[in-house]
């Protein structure tokens, strides 16, 4: 039995309806993301999961227990379950401390001392708590929010976008120090995003939800390589989606015959491909042509540091297509490129 | 504003940071410094009466029961209406009460019932009531819409995201209301006790009709056997003392912290409170608030119009009154927001010693019974300004005088909603700090200045004693003119203008249930 259980979540505001039927389970110590474009429905979900709204219909079950049950639910403060948001919501007329030591029940010293080891674990120095919320920055404020949550000792820890309003390298620092000292505790928790590279680094199981349905649920690689549909390996990822027709093994389409991946049906298909499978190697002269690549002609190249968007157009006449993500070293526009397929491709329906 | 936007212009090269507001700070204190005069000239007054005459008015066992029964007025109706105002303003904004609108206009509608007129409608009920206990009643029927508006407002501006972090780190409703909500309310709570005890302090109708002496009753009653004479002026030092011990409570009360919202993003409407089985009982106390606050004065304001019938709407003074309530009103009003201003936002973007000192002084002269300004400002214009005695100018001035903290109050709340970062951002866009002030700040701030305004209108319309001191002979208006005929018992004759009284103040009523709502952005 898993450590939470969401079975048949319905959520309606007025006509429209956020959530449309959930289920998904979280497994006790894991890390589950759920992923989607904004007004996908995904923090209605998390506020129902916290006890901040309460379902349609549909039953949340945590660690075996009923705490909600259509719009029968147990109130917020008796789940004992944390939750950091975008902006911390910090207690504006109180200090960092105090904030931190919010849940606490303790004594004095032991309150004191609690706080103090808070700090340490999220890394900020124990002067710090007599200061007001408003004299920290942003990344310190998310560090007090997941202090002040982690502080009651929670059995399950909600993240809802908390790292969305810091910057790039502060945002990737933050999340893997969160994802380090939420798996030493062993809490499980469930990260909400739009952003599916943290949503890839951060969980163990993805979940990709579009108009308040998931799409698809699965480890990282499985949700990334093969996704069910073109909105999922479209939102996940920059990715080539070609017309093809799949025959036992392989499709044939513009770019030659590639190897795919599984036994899909026969007949015409789309295939997938990630950039890291499409190598694109400058042509010297007219060296020969290995059986495995294509001559294509570059007619542009978007330069964007490590990686580039070329666009290029078969040397073989028709197609021009655009490939995102390869590395422009060596390319220049107007020349000649041979273009290789790495692995297998992934068909999609339609 | 054209001075204010020259220092932009001016200081084309470097500038001292802070120096941006200086023209501003000039003001603050021009208007600080006129509205002191009516204080200078009760210091002055206490010097050329000397000492030993001085101490003999002020040590005596009168003053001392003065004092005690203001003391114990005060005592008991701040925080009546602190509970009630609170006690609405949840259930009205955070509950699924039934006909919570309905309520809401009947929290604030109570301020269209001009003071003394609730003591008129309570007397016509139950002519007994008399003393403290009459008073208590009234003042805080009367006065809990001053707390339950900003309480209203602060409510809605907290984030809910704060309650729901408190019931995710295990507190209930309860705890939660406690240790969150309130804490946070405290801003608006002390500005809300201030403004409901210097109306305490200053309100002279209201307690002269159910006999309950206070400072200010007993100040006017002095002025009318003694005119100016030193013992209304001592009494009147000693109220200045009262108000001088308010303001300083309520500073120690609200401490230095800043309440701004952390984090960004527009705050989501909160889930309302289910009631469940709980919604009947808290029925009943808008329901118990609102009759006696509204259903005493307009029931027996309705049995006087009755016995007066037609004849007491024909009298051709009434029209004139009309007339001349809305013209004071009107441009007093103007005059004591454009007066507010330069305070109000030094007090919210440059806080500092001398601003608080001005703004405390401010507090003070307003918190002054009319009558002494009233006082002040003949003597003033007698011995200085003889060209204005008497005049309109002189009751503007009165008024100005009387309701810059009224104004200042809605200004500086206001002002305080608009963030820093937006003045910031429009000074990186070339804008000079004048045109910021005019263009960001003050359109950001508009509605609460709107409110503030119409707070001091309202005020005015219903002023009674500085109107009938200083106004030039033969102004009559509303007020002045339904106290003199309560006063001759003519309680049918005056009904029409109570009934004025309260239409006048009607659209204001609205303005501030607008404005709370444009607040909340609803």
């Amino acid at each position: 039995m898993s450590f939470l259980e969401l079975s048949g979540l319905n959520k309606r505001f007025g006509a429209t309806a956020a959530l449309g039927g959930i289920d998904l389970t979280v497994e006790q110590g894991s890390r589950v993301a759920i992923v989607g474009p904004s007004g996908s429905g995904k923090t209605t979900l998390l506020r129902i999961v916290a006890g901040f709204d309460v379902p349609d219909e549909g039953r949340v079950v945590l660690d075996g227990k009923v705490v909600a049950d259509g719009p029968r639910a147990m109130p917020a403060h008796a789940r004992g379950i944390g939750v950091v948001t975008q902006d911390g919501a910090l207690f504006p007329h109180l200090t960092v401390g105090d904030n931190i030591g919010f849940g606490l029940r303790l004594p004095a010293p032991d309150r004191g001392r609690r706080i103090a080891e808070l700090l340490d674990m999220v890394e900020l120095d124990r002067t710090m708590a007599n200061r007001r919320p408003d004299q920290l920055s942003g990344g310190q404020q998310q560090r007090v929010a997941l202090a002040r949550a982690l502080a009651i000792r929670p059995r399950l820890m909600l993240l809802d976008e908390p790292f969305s309003a810091l910057d790039t390298a502060l945002r990737a620092s933050l999340r893997d120090e969160v994802s380090k000292l939420l798996g030493a505790a062993g809490i499980a928790t469930i990260l909400i995003t739009h952003d599916q590279a943290e949503a890839l680094t951060f969980a163990d199981k993805v979940a990709v939800m579009r108009n308040g349905l998931l799409q698809q649920v699965g480890t990282p690689r499985h949700v990334y390589f093969q996704p069910r549909d073109r909105m999922v390996a479209e939102f996940m990822g920059d990715c080539l989606i070609l017309p093809a027709v799949a025959t036992d093994g392989a499709a044939s389409c513009a770019l030659g015959l590639v190897p795919l991946a599984g036994s899909g049906e026969a007949g015409a298909c789309s295939i997938m491909l990630r950039p890291e499978q499409i190598l694109l190697r400058p042509a010297q002269g007219s060296a020969a042509v290995r059986e495995s690549e294509t001559p294509v002609r570059l007619l542009r190249i978007d330069f964007a540091g490590r990686t580039s968007t070329a666009t290029v157009a078969l040397e073989t006449g028709g197609a021009t297509l655009t490939l995102p993500g390869v590395g422009s070293r060596g390319l220049s526009e107007g020349g000649l490129a041979m273009l290789t397929i790495v692995g297998t491709a992934h068909s999609l329906p339609g | 504003m054209t001075t204010t936007s020259m220092a932009g212009r001016v200081g084309g090269g470097l500038q001292r940071q802070g120096l941006a507001g200086m023209p501003l700070a000039a003001l603050a204190v021009a208007v600080s410094f006129g509205s002191l005069l009516p204080l200078a000239f009760i210091a002055l007054v206490a010097v050329q009466t000397g000492w030993t005459v001085s101490a003999a008015l002020i040590f005596r066992p009168r003053v001392a029961e003065l004092l005690a029964n203001t003391a114990w007025l005060v005592l008991l109706t701040v925080p009546l209406t602190g509970v009630f105002g609170v006690a609405l303003a949840w259930l009205t904004e955070r509950t699924d009460l039934p006909g919570r609108r309905l309520w809401r206009w009947l929290a604030v509608a109570p301020l269209a019932v001009p003071a003394f007129v609730h003591s008129y409608a309570w007397i016509s009920v139950a002519p007994g009531l008399s003393g403290l206990p009459a008073g208590v009643l009234i003042a805080t029927l009367a006065y809990f819409p001053f707390m339950y508006l900003p309480v209203v407002a602060a409510l809605r501006r907290l984030d809910p995201a704060l309650e729901e972090a408190a019931a995710s780190l295990g507190h209930g409703p309860l705890r939660t209301f406690m240790r969150v909500v309130l804490p946070q309310l405290r801003l608006a709570l002390c500005g809300g006790a201030l403004l409901v005890g210097l109306h305490l302090l200053g309100e002279y109708g209201l307690f002269a009709m159910v006999r309950f002496d206070t400072f200010t009753t007993a100040i006017i009653d002095q002025f009318r056997s003694t005119f100016n004479g030193p013992a209304a002026n001592m009494l009147a030092a000693v109220l200045v003392a009262c108000c001088l011990a308010l303001l300083v409570g309520e500073y120690r009360l609200r401490g230095w912290a800043r309440y701004a919202r952390i984090g960004a993003g527009a705050a989501r409407a909160p889930n309302p409170v289910s009631l469940g089985h709980l919604t009947v009982p808290a029925l009943l106390l808008p329901v118990i608030i609102a009759a006696l606050s509204l259903g005493v004065p307009l029931l027996t304001l309705g049995g006087w119009l009755g016995a007066g019938g037609v004849a007491a709407w024909l009298s051709p003074q009434l029209g004139s009154a009309v007339l001349q309530t809305a013209v004071l009103s009107l441009s007093g009003a103007a005059l004591t927001t454009l007066a507010a201003l330069p305070i109000a936002w030094l007090a919210v973007r440059r806080p500092g010693a001398l601003l608080r000192l001005l703004e405390g002084s401010n507090y003070i002269v307003g918190a002054l019974p009319g009558v002494v300004i009233g006082l002040a400002l003949v003597t003033i214009t007698i011995r200085v300004a003889h060209p204005i005695y008497q005049t309109v100018w002189t009751v503007l001035l009165a008024y100005a005088v009387m309701f810059l903290p009224r104004a200042i109050l809605g200004l500086r709340a206001s002002l305080a909603q608009a963030p820093v970062s937006l003045e910031e951002v429009a000074h990186s866009l070339g804008r000079s700090p004048g045109r910021t002030l005019w263009s960001v700040t003050l359109r950001l701030a508009a509605p609460g200045a709107a409110a503030g305004m119409a707070l001091v209108a309202l005020g005015i319309a219903n002023e009674l004693t500085a109107t009938q001191m200083l106004a030039p002979n033969g102004t009559q208006t509303l007020a002045t003119a339904f106290w003199s005929l309560s006063g001759e018992l003519d309680y049918a004759a005056a009904a029409p203008y109570a009934l004025l009284m309260i239409i006048v103040s009607l659209p204001l009523v609205w303005l501030l249930h607008a404005q709370s709502n444009r607040l909340a952005g609803r």
